[in-house]
């Protein structure tokens, strides 16, 4: 039988040794869920390369892969800081695994900002596999890049706190359920891979207020229109994130 | 320091309309065992779900360690064990320990204590394909990792078989041993007066008795056997010294209570004799914690 020191020995470990920690378990269980991989890495993809090579939209004149490009990386953040980890955190509030993860050092903030960390990590890894599948079917991007991930850095927040409000007031099923039909029709009616001037002129100033419209409209006009920094989709996803993180944080139930 | 582990004064928690907990008051000792013991829906669970800083109390007074419950400072210093569930179920039973391990400054080794619980082998195995024993182990592995003070149990055998409640025994008595303190549910009374040092029995949100396992059984030994139901005692009481006691219960199981010795046996049998009834199982022995447990709380189901 070993020998184990049981003497009481208490102490937290260091704040930022926790997150990451913590972070790293989320990376490796995003990584390791097929569902979560399907959404966030394999959907993307297929999504340029099908639309890039086939002429199924008109997206009026112009490179297809220059203007599916910024659209699906917009829906791969969306894939992982929204969908993903709504799902995630709804199942992890469940099975009481906050509630357990309350019993230890690691504080609420300190969770959270594992998370954060995580959903960046994986976004990271979608980037450098869209990019890359991106300029092997001919993208030529151009553009600011600080303003690129500052719109991505915007459009995590704003996604989730949407996606954390969800996952701290509904149950784990309907979670699963909205959090899919939502990806859906964002899908189709962000702008991602039908532009949005193909929509009734009435409904376009309303869908231009989506987070997803803002974020995939925002990419486009940098990476493929060169502009230097979109305000108005900036100002969207801003909005978008301050009052979703606010109510989040006033309704999040832990348990 | 003196200051008490855990110590509770008038603690109420009320659902809804229901009162859970009803003024409880108790005190648990640092460095000793402490066994809550209740029937299901005593409020056991809530009382050490706001002793663990997981509920608010709707009055009276915890502290735990000498801090109120809620104070971040405890985290390090407590460990907890919750009834059930608590870890991902897709993740692998030593990936959870690894990852608990690495909030505490100290932590024992994650892999000396999984093959101390018998764990060793079921590393990669994701905590949903564990069994129900597995499980419970892991969680009790999580809650001392971080070498604390204190460590909460909920109700840590439950669904073990006997080797991992044997197992879960022995190092609940040697976290005893190197100071730690405990406060643990059960409802197995072979469990409180096995581990406990002081039990607190507790029924309806309040407690009902508590002491040591000794004080509650008390030194009194009782005479017990078995014979057909419905047998008139009056005529044994008249035959029995001033102060014994005699009842039947339940049905067709008879226990004398008083000055157990040869002249109270001799007695019994020659009522048994003149009743012409066979005691079977007749034996002489102590009060166990089980009785004083029925004794106070009542033997419907809940």
């Amino acid at each position: 039988m070993t020998a184990l020191d049981l003497t009481p020995a208490p102490g937290a470990a260091p704040f930022p040794r926790m997150v990451l920690a913590q972070a790293g378990a989320e990376v490796r269980a995003t990584l390791r869920n097929g569902e979560q991989l399907l959404l966030t890495m394999i959907i993307p993809v297929l999504l340029l390369a099908g639309f890039s090579l086939a002429p199924l939209v008109d997206i009026g004149g112009g490179s297809r892969v220059a203007f599916l490009t910024p659209g699906v990386l917009a829906l791969a953040v969306m894939s992982t800081a929204f969908t993903g980890q709504a799902i995630a955190t709804g199942f992890e509030r469940r099975y009481g695994v906050l509630k357990r993860l309350g019993a230890t050092p690691l504080s609420r903030a300190g969770l959270l900002l594992g998370k954060t960390a995580a959903v960046i990590a994986v976004e990271l890894i979608q980037v450098v596999v869209i990019v890359a599948v991106a300029l092997a079917l001919g993208w030529r991007p151009h553009g600011s890049f600080p303003a690129a991930a500052l719109l991505i850095l915007a459009g995590t927040a704003a996604f989730s706190g949407l996606g954390l409000l969800m996952a701290g007031t509904l149950r784990a099923e309907a979670t699963l359920a909205a959090a899919n039909l939502v990806y859906l029709v964002l899908l189709g009616a962000g702008g991602v891979i039908f532009p949005l001037s193909k929509f009734p002129a009435g409904v376009r100033p309303v869908l231009e207020l989506l987070p997803i419209s803002a974020l995939a409209g925002g990419l486009r006009a940098v990476l493929a229109g060169g502009a230097v920094l979109p305000l108005g989709a900036l100002a969207v996803l801003t909005g978008w994130a301050v009052v979703s993180l606010a109510l989040a944080s006033r309704t999040f139930r832990w348990e | 320091m003196d200051l008490p582990a855990v110590e509770i004064i008038g603690l109420v928690k009320r659902y809804g309309g229901t009162t859970a907990v009803d003024g409880l008051s108790l005190r648990a000792e640092r460095g000793a065992v402490t066994a809550v013991l209740g029937p299901n829906g005593a409020g056991k669970t809530s009382t050490i779900e706001i002793c663990e800083g997981f509920r608010k109390a709707d009055a009276g007074t915890v502290r735990v360690l000498g801090e109120p419950p809620a104070d971040p400072a405890l985290r390090p210093r407590v460990g907890v064990m919750l009834q059930s569930g608590g870890v991902p179920p897709a993740t692998r039973c030593a990936e959870w320990l690894r990852l608990v391990s690495r909030f505490y400054a100290r932590p024992l080794d994650s892999g000396a204590l999984l093959l101390r619980l018998g764990l060793a082998e079921h590393g990669r195995t994701p905590y949903r394909r564990l069994s129900g024993g597995q499980q419970q182990r892991l969680s009790l592995a999580a809650a001392v990792i971080g070498r604390p003070e204190l460590v909460f149990l909920d109700e840590p055998t439950a669904g073990l078989d006997p080797q991992a409640r044997h197992a879960c025994w022995e190092l609940v008595g040697e976290l005893r041993g190197a100071g730690v303190s405990v406060v643990l549910t059960t409802h197995h009374m072979d469990e409180a007066e096995r581990l406990a040092d002081h039990v607190v029995i507790i029924d309806r949100g309040k407690v009902v008795a508590e002491g040591s396992p000794a004080t509650l059984t008390g030194a009194e030994r009782q005479l017990r056997f078995r014979a057909r139901p419905g047998l008139t005692l009056e005529e044994l009481l008249n035959a029995l010294p001033a102060g014994s006691a005699a009842k039947e219960s339940p049905a067709g199981h008879y226990i004398i209570e008083g000055l157990v010795g040869p002249e109270l046996l001799a007695t019994v049998t020659a009522w048994c004799a003149s009743e012409g009834v066979t005691a079977d199982d007749l034996r002489i022995e102590r009060r166990t914690l089980e009785d004083v447990f029925l004794e106070l709380t009542g033997r419907e189901l809940r």
